[in-house]
């Protein structure tokens, strides 16, 4: 049974069944870790954007200025540019350039810019009386960040993240292609190059129920959140 | 309990400076209900958020239960704003949080152990007859019940002060009244200070001992809220007394005492309290050659007295009409000659 599966798989598909379960593993890969690095380093950043701002809790012109306009020139960048930009960095922190784990140095400087703007958006929706209220009540500005800020806009954050991975999808395919492996370098090196159509589909349908199902989870953890509001 | 002296404040408003505040000096004692009522833009708002130093003025100074609040370090003044309790028109609670957590924020904010944050949570709950809606989601309350979660909240503390920034002002008539009487009853029975802004002049009226009327960025008139009721001073005062106490001619009869060909004088009287011991009006009826009119005529409740105010029409020769306000003053009722016009 699972012989002739595989066999039946060779032969529509042309390539081995492990061989498109390794390429998944290695999207799946790239993308959780560079979502976990990210989203921290693009919380962080939307914080500093969130808190320095005119009429934030910690106003510093220089600060903000500084992280916006990082975030807008990072942004502006085309993935694929950013990606051989730094190399010579990806060399320095991984060792090489190649492989999943070199590929989530461009993946992470790609996608923290672009989860601090998703998130400082999230940020600003919070209202403004509510952390009027928790200064009124003397609370800290950790305070106001940890038990106001933070709770409140969770939700939100959630379906921003969401967006942010989704566009973090697109990026490891990417990757994959410049030496990272995964779905993507599976439909451009087997699919496209060997002009073997049915793998292309193949990767489009698997791409898709991916992001049918991170949409879908987005939805109901923000939902979840948002239940009693 | 709160001293404000000469404060001044100034936003920068882009093309322009918004001059919120000029020179404004405010004097609140323990014990008080006091308002302050204006306009919207009248600096009201600035002024309110002077005293736990959400603003800090220009210049003058800002004590607070004995604290100068420019001389407090940031550490200071959050520990001196947990003693100043705040309400807020849009409520400003967590909406999707129940009110148990919102209520119990300001006591964790402030380390008090898990216990005792237990019991007092369900002490304010019960002082603000909430204590059936303790799991209750904020987001499934009336706007009455929010503001009584957000009084609870501003409570929790055990404040000194509490700072009510237009506490009513998004509520019906009759959950007002509720809110009112429950912020009455805060001051009665826990002692607490109370400063509110409002540009409702029923809420000086309901509750208030002390009134401040503000107008660009001045207080413009103050004083207890019967004299400042009785003799308002300044146009926007008036303005403001006239929104609960009808003083003016009303129009019906306006065209018929503007068609009176004999000599009148058309005068508005206010009583307070018992300050009239003589029956006035029945003794000006009765005075040989004045014919009396009652034009108009209201009671209001305020401050556990009465002011009462009468508009009346007196018509008779100069010297007659004279001698009726010679006894009208002589009874201790206040008068004024109010204009008709053509």
């Amino acid at each position: 049974m699972t012989e002739t599966f595989e066999t039946r798989f060779k032969e529509i598909f042309g390539i081995k069944w492990p061989k498109l379960l390794e390429s998944l593993g290695q999207t799946v890969y790239m993308l959780g870790w560079a979502l976990l690095i990210g989203a921290v380093i693009g919380l962080f950043l939307a914080l500093l954007l969130v808190l320095c701002r005119k009429g934030g809790l910690k106003q510093n012109r220089v600060i903000y200025a500084i992280v916006n306009f990082y975030v807008n020139i990072v942004r502006s960048m085309p993935f694929i540019i950013t990606l051989v930009f730094v190399f010579p960095l990806t060399r320095l922190i991984v060792g090489k350039t190649y492989g999943s784990t070199a590929m989530l140095v461009p993946l992470v400087i790609y996608i923290s810019p672009y989860m601090a703007r998703l998130i400082e958006n999230s940020l600003l929706e919070v209202s403004p009386g509510v952390i009027e209220a928790a200064q009124a009540m003397g609370a800290t500005t950790f305070q106001i960040i940890i038990r106001f800020l933070l709770p409140e806009a969770l939700s939100s954050i959630v379906l921003a993240m969401t967006t942010g991975t989704v566009g973090l999808l697109g990026a490891t395919a990417m990757a994959g292609y410049v030496g990272g492996g995964g779905v993507g370098d599976l439909a451009l090196t087997y699919g496209y190059q060997r002009y073997n159509f049915p793998l292309l589909i193949l990767t489009i349908v698997i791409l898709v129920i991916f992001v049918q199902l991170l949409q879908l989870l987005g939805n109901r953890i923000s939902g979840r959140l948002r239940k009693h509001r | 309990m709160i001293r404000i002296d000469h404060a001044v404040k100034t936003f920068d408003g882009g093309t322009q400076a918004v001059h919120a505040l000029r020179d404004v000096s405010l004097h609140v004692e323990k014990g008080d209900i006091y308002g302050i009522v204006g306009f919207s833009g009248a600096g009201k708002s600035t002024l309110l958020r002077l005293v736990n130093g959400l603003e800090t003025p220009d210049s003058g100074s800002v004590v607070v239960a004995g604290e100068d609040l420019s001389k407090l370090s940031h550490r200071e003044l959050l520990t001196l704003r947990r003693k100043i309790g705040m309400v807020f028109q849009q409520f400003n609670l967590l909406e999707g949080k129940t009110v148990r957590h919102n209520v119990s924020i300001p006591l964790q904010l402030a380390g008090v152990p898990k216990k005792e944050i237990e019991q007092r949570v369900r002490e304010v709950l019960r002082f603000v007859e909430l204590e059936d809606k303790e799991n209750a989601y904020v987001s499934q309350l009336s706007g009455g019940q929010k503001q009584r979660v957000g009084i609870a909240r501003a409570l929790a503390t055990s404040p000194d002060i509490l700072l009510c920034d237009e506490a009513t002002s998004a509520l019906d008539p009759q959950t007002t009244e509720s809110i009112l009487l429950l912020l009455k009853k805060v001051n009665r029975e826990m002692g607490v200070t109370i400063l509110l802004i409002t540009h409702q002049m029923q809420v000086i009226q309901m509750i208030c001992n002390k009134v401040a009327v503000m107008e660009y960025g001045k207080i413009a008139e103050e004083g207890s809220v019967l004299s400042v009721f009785g003799t308002p001073r300044e146009e926007v005062t008036r303005r403001f007394v006239r929104t609960v106490i009808n003083d003016q001619i009303p129009e019906k009869f306006l065209s018929v005492v503007r068609s009176e060909t004999r000599n009148q004088q058309v005068e508005l009287l206010k009583f307070i309290g018992d300050s009239v011991k003589e029956p006035l009006i029945a003794n000006l009826c009765r005075m040989e050659g004045l014919e009396v009119n009652i034009l108009g005529a209201t009671i209001q409740e305020m401050q556990g007295s009465v002011m009462s105010v009468f508009i009346l029409q007196l018509i008779g020769d100069d010297e007659k009409i004279r001698l009726a306000e010679e006894k009208i003053d002589g009874a201790g009722a206040l008068r004024e000659r109010m204009a008709v016009g053509a």
